[in-house]
Parts: structure tokens; C-alpha cells; sequence
């Protein structure tokens, strides 16, 4: 199969993707410790070819590894935040956004495209840890509520890509309402009764995690992501003792029964195109 | 209402409680006091404690509101549910795995007929905080494990079932960040709820009666309207959490609060909040009464509207009414920026008081 070269040549072709990584020759894997030259792991979808550690990928990331032939259309690319609240803290919210805008080339902490996995047309909607920390604002709820619509109109299948520290304080409760809008959007793709599949990426957390996270017909997470509501260190205050190891990740979700399936990035591609061939197949 | 001497204080009522002291050793000194009549000067002090609690309620700051929305005294969903209904029938658990005492709800007679509507079966539920050491820790302070969210989605599911309204109070400091809640979807139980709501065939009324803290709250906040009481907060964050994270100390939260613009006014503004539900002076502890009637009138009055709606129509407007919440700026080469959705009162946010 070609589709697995291509991708590469398409991990290659931007920078801008390799923003999670810090500039240098060589990544230590944080989880085998393993050196690995920067080129082999771009080569290898950003997963650590020793003990498949998934590092971060963008939503450009996805777009390419998910989409036929690299191909896809961008949507919505001229949304910008507005500070409503005028938030101040030891910054203004407008010299954050500023500072996020310029470190990711993005306007905000998500993008929407629509293109064909395995000859199906999809709609996207993906989120970026790297602006803000994925947290959710009035931005990324607007740029999901029309992938949302756009799979309505089109009648073709949504998938999310949920990447999220949780909100956007700096929005106070616009950022929170975003939970309700989303969720709500999602009952009209329901009522179609189109598919609506969650990748799970690492972290996904607080507001994303408690509203279109966790609505999906099927779930799918990379390995070793957290996934939880509240922030582990809370809960370990909260509890007074040390959480068990792998707490939150995506093995335990899947255990108590929250996430479907767990699917390594390199045979991601593969899963979508075989779950959409089972989903829509024509009597 | 409790006596002076037992009130719990909050820092800015000092002043007042010291007056009202002296008022009250005034009035056992004119009382046990024949030859004395202190009746001039008791009429005078108790027109400068008026006009004291009247200053300071008008002047609050955002984060003195939080304060009052904490208030030990400050009336819970039972006491609503208490006076404002007859036959309340509490319904217990959410079938799967426990009863969550942070959640109450069943059906109940609302006596819509004292507030110009008329009296009638409702759905009621919300969050629950306890009024002592055993009571807070039975209700967990308000902060609902999955079972809470999944109850309360029983139960209005049953009122869709019935044909009947749901009114939803919020009142709750966060939903439980316990491990057990993790393992049990805390997250999976509040989004099924935002999603059930969005799609509930019936009128459902939110009202934030006390504490709107998060996802915890919003976890039965979707509906056709949002009421907030005027010294009720609601945001995504509580002040105290949103200082630890932004200004790496728990000082700010005074900062936190104003920045947050978690008040009722502020939502109002906000495009968020439909209506301000008005509070006593002296807060909803101060005159309970005075509150129960509040919330009473303000959600007869929307039942009354929402009843007319077909179920069709209402879910419509309740999913379009979320999707308008968040403005956006869309800015295209060569054309000046236009904010979407247009919001002419976002300007006044911060003419608010502090
Ligand atoms: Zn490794």
C-alpha cells in the first residue's frame, strides 16, 4: 500500500507541524528514553519507533494521515477570537492569543476539513494542544458546531479529533457554553443518523472530555493518552493519596468501559477506512 | 432566620452586624426598661441599618456576590421545593449503580396559582448542599458523583415521558473530582446530559440559585431559558481554582472573580442568561421569603410562555439559542472584521460594578 509514504512525504513538507517537537537532531523518547533522530520519528507519524510512544500531532497531522491522497479542503480558516470578557490576569487575553498566533501560525485551537477517507466523504474537526493548550473558547465551539453542521448537510460522517487541555478560562462562561453547543449540534447528526466517531488524543481532558468527547458512537483512542474530567492533581488532593498508575490513561478508560477501541497512529488510516466500509456499506 | 448572635458573617456585613447588635441591646434595654423610652432612637437606628444594608447591597463586588452565593444560610433546592410546591415525591437513584444524595429530584405540585399562573405537576431537581457537618458531608457539599448526572437524566426523561416541565436549580461548587467518579465516566454522565437536554421534548427552566461552578453545573443546565439570581455566580471556573492557575496563588481571587465576570448581570450581558432573577436586599439568606417568591414568579411566568411551544419548535430554539452563545470575529482579506454573533450589549460588561 502507498498510502503510508504519502503520508510521510506530507509529515515532511511542514514546519509548522513540528511545533510539539523542540528544535535539535534528536528527541529522547519520554518513555523508553530512547534517542531518536527527528527525521526517523516525522517518518514513523511521530511514534516513537522503539516502544510506540505517541508524541503530539496536529491537527494538519491528522489531516494528512486521515485524508485520501493527502487531499482535503479547509474550512472556517477566518474565525479569530473576540475578548469579550476584556480578561485580565497578569496578562491580557488579547497578548495571549497574539503570542499563541504567532508560536502556531494558527488563529485558534482548531481546524475543520472535509475530505474522503477510503472513498467516503468526511467531515473533521480537529483540536491543537499547541494553541493555548487546546482549551476550549468561543472559536473552537463555533469551528466543531460547523463541522457538525457540515456532516448534517452533506449527510456524511463527522469525526472529532480531541486534543484539549479543557476550557478557555480567559472566555469565563462562553467558554462553558461551548460544552452545551456542541452537544446540542450533535443531536441533529444524531436525528440523520450519521456516524459520529471520537479520537481520543493525548490529553483530553475537563469541558472537551465532559461534552462531544464523550458522545461519539464509537470511540477511539491512541495509546497512552489521558482522558479524564478532572485533572489528576485535584483528584489527588481531593482523595489524599496517590493515584494507581495508568489512571486516566487510555487502557483504563477502555477498561471501565469508555472508549472502544485503541488504535496506534501508524494503523489509524486503516481503521477509519475499515469502520466506515462496515458503517455505510449498502444493502 | 436566625438570631444576630448566630449568623454566620461575611467580612463586608461587619459594619451592619455591628449596628444591628446595638439595635437589639437598644431594644431589650427599652423593653425591660420602664422609665426609659428608647423608641426614637430604635426607630432611627433601624432607618440607618436599612440604609446601611441597602448601600452595601448595591455597591457589591463581584467577588463579595460569590461570597453571598456561598452563604451557609442561603436557601438549597429542598427549600425551594419546600415552598414553592405541595407533595413533593423524591425518586431515588439512577437505576445503574446508586442514589447520589448532591442531586435531589422527583415530581411535585408547583403553586404557579400564587404567581398568576396556576398550580401544576413539574419535574424539579437540582444540586443539594447540606446545612451542618453530617448533612455537608452526606451531600457530598453539593458536588455530584456520574449517579447524581445520570438520576437527574432518569428523571427528566420520566417528565418527557409525562408530558411534564422540568425546573432545574443549580447550586454546586463542582462536580466530585473523586477517583471512583472518574472510573464511573464523570465526564461520559455529564455530556449524555447536555446532549439529552438539548433534545428533551418538554420546556425545561434553569434557574443558578446558588453556586454555578462548571461543567459540575452545567450538567443539568441546559434548557429553553437561563434565570440567575442577582447574587448567584456561574462560570467555568471557580475564582479560587482560576487564581491557583493563572496567577500560580490562591491570593487573587478577588482578581479572579472580577476578570471571570461570573455575575448575573454580567451573563445577562453575556447573551448567556435570559433573565435576573431579583434577590432581597441583604441576599436570599436575609429574606428567604422574599426569594422563594422571587424564583416562584419568575418561573411561573416562563412556564407560562414555554407551555404554548411545540415540543419541535422548542427543541429548535433551545439548540439554537446554545449554538448563538460565543462571539467570533471573521476576518476576510480586505474587509473590515465583523463580530459574529452581533452583540451590542457586550460593551457594557464592564461598566458593571467592579
Ligand atoms: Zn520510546
Amino acid at each position: 500500500m502507498s498510502w503510508f509514504r504519502r503520508q510521510k512525504a506530507g509529515i515532511l513538507t511542514d514546519t509548522r507541524d513540528q511545533i510539539e517537537i523542540p528544535e535539535g537532531q534528536w528527541e529522547k523518547c519520554p518513555d523508553c528514553s530512547e534517542p531518536i533522530h527527528r527525521r526517523e520519528l516525522e517518518e514513523n507519524l511521530l511514534v516513537c519507533p522503539k516502544c510506540g510512544h505517541h508524541f503530539r500531532m496536529d491537527s494538519l497531522g491528522y489531516f494528512r494521515l486521515l485524508f485520501d491522497d493527502e487531499q482535503f479542503e479547509l474550512h472556517d480558516q477566518n474565525l479569530f477570537a473576540v475578548d469579550a470578557l476584556q480578561f485580565l490576569d497578569r496578562k491580557p487575553y488579547t497578548d495571549r492569543l497574539g503570542d499563541a498566533q504567532r508560536k502556531t501560525g494558527m488563529n485558534d485551537g482548531a481546524r475543520a476539513a472535509t475530505g474522503l477517507i477510503g472513498g467516503h466523504g468526511v467531515s473533521i474537526g480537529a483540536m491543537d494542544f499547541s494553541f493555548i493548550g487546546g482549551s476550549m473558547g468561543s472559536v473552537i465551539g463555533e469551528i466543531l458546531s460547523r463541522s457538525i453542521k457540515r456532516a448534517c448537510e452533506r449527510e456524511i460522517p463527522l469525526i472529532i479529533i480531541a486534543q484539549s487541555g479543557g476550557a478557555r478560562m480567559m472566555e469565563g462562561a462562553l467558554s462553558l457554553m461551548q460544552m452545551a453547543k456542541t452537544s446540542a449540534q450533535l443531536t441533529l447528526l444524531e436525528e440523520k443518523k450519521l456516524p459520529y466517531f471520537v479520537l481520543l488524543t493525548n490529553p483530553t481532558t475537563g469541558g472537551v472530555t465532559a461534552s462531544f468527547a464523550m458522545l461519539g458512537d464509537i470511540h477511539i483512542a491512541e495509546p497512552g493518552a489521558l482522558i479524564g474530567f478532572a485533572g489528576p492533581r485535584v483528584i489527588k488532593e481531593t482523595i489524599g493519596q496517590d493515584l494507581p498508575s495508568g489512571f486516566q490513561r487510555s487502557e483504563f478508560l477502555q477498561e471501565h468501559g469508555f472508549v472502544d477501541t485503541i488504535v496506534d497512529r501508524r494503523e489509524l488510516r486503516n481503521s477509519f477506512i475499515h469502520l466506515l466500509e462496515l458503517i455505510l456499506e449498502k444493502d | 432566620m436566625a438570631k444576630n448572635s448566630e449568623r454566620p458573617l461575611l467580612e463586608f456585613e461587619k459594619p451592619l452586624f455591628e449596628l444591628e447588635q446595638r439595635l437589639d441591646e437598644m431594644r431589650s434595654v427599652n423593653e425591660d426598661t420602664v422609665e426609659v423610652d428608647l423608641s426614637d432612637q430604635i426607630e432611627a437606628l433601624e432607618k440607618r441599618v436599612a440604609e446601611l444594608r441597602e448601600s452595601i447591597y448595591r455597591n457589591l463586588t463581584r467577588w463579595q456576590r460569590v461570597q453571598i452565593a456561598r452563604h451557609p444560610l442561603r436557601p438549597y433546592t429542598l427549600d425551594y421545593i419546600d415552598n414553592l410546591c405541595e407533595g413533593f415525591v423524591e425518586l431515588h437513584g439512577d437505576r445503574l449503580f446508586m442514589d447520589d444524595p448532591a442531586i435531589v429530584g422527583g415530581f411535585v405540585k408547583f403553586k404557579g396559582s400564587r404567581f398568576g399562573y396556576r398550580d401544576r405537576t413539574v419535574m424539579m431537581l437540582g444540586h443539594q448542599k447540606g446545612r451542618d457537618t453530617t448533612s455537608r458531608k452526606y451531600r457530598r457539599f453539593g458536588m455530584p458523583n456520574p449517579e447524581g448526572y445520570r438520576k437527574a437524566k432518569r428523571l427528566m426523561k420520566l417528565a418527557a415521558k409525562y408530558g411534564k416541565p422540568v425546573v432545574t436549580l443549580l447550586d454546586t461548587p463542582g462536580a466530585y473530582p473523586g477517583l471512583e467518579a472518574e472510573e464511573r465516566g464523570q465526564a461520559e454522565a455529564i455530556a449524555r446530559n447536555l446532549f439529552e437536554m438539548s433534545r428533551l421534548p418538554v420546556p425545561i427552566i434553569v434557574v443558578v440559585i446558588g453556586e454555578g461552578a462548571s461543567g459540575g453545573a452545567l450538567g443539568i443546565g441546559v434548557g429553553d431559558v437561563i434565570l440567575m439570581m442577582e447574587n448567584a455566580w456561574y462560570s467555568v471556573i471557580s475564582p479560587e481554582s482560576c487564581s491557583s492557575i493563572l496567577w500560580r496563588s490562591w491570593d487573587h481571587k478577588e482578581d479572579a472573580a472580577r476578570a471571570l465576570k461570573l455575575t448575573a448581570p454580567d451573563l445577562s450581558d453575556l447573551g448567556i442568561v435570559d433573565e435576573v432573577i431579583p434577590e432581597p436586599t441583604g441576599g436570599a439568606h436575609h429574606d428567604p421569603e422574599a426569594a422563594f417568591s422571587s424564583v416562584g414568579l419568575a418561573v411561573s411566568s416562563w412556564l407560562k410562555k414555554l407551555e404554548k411551544r411545540k415540543p419541535a419548535k422548542l427543541i429548535q430554539a433551545r439548540i439554537e439559542k446554545f449554538d448563538r452563545i460565543g462571539p467570533y470575529e471573521i476576518r476576510n482579506n480586505g474587509q473590515a472584521a465583523e463580530i459574529h454573533p452581533p452583540t451590542e450589549k457586550s460593551a457594557e460588561v464592564n461598566s458593571a460594578t467592579d
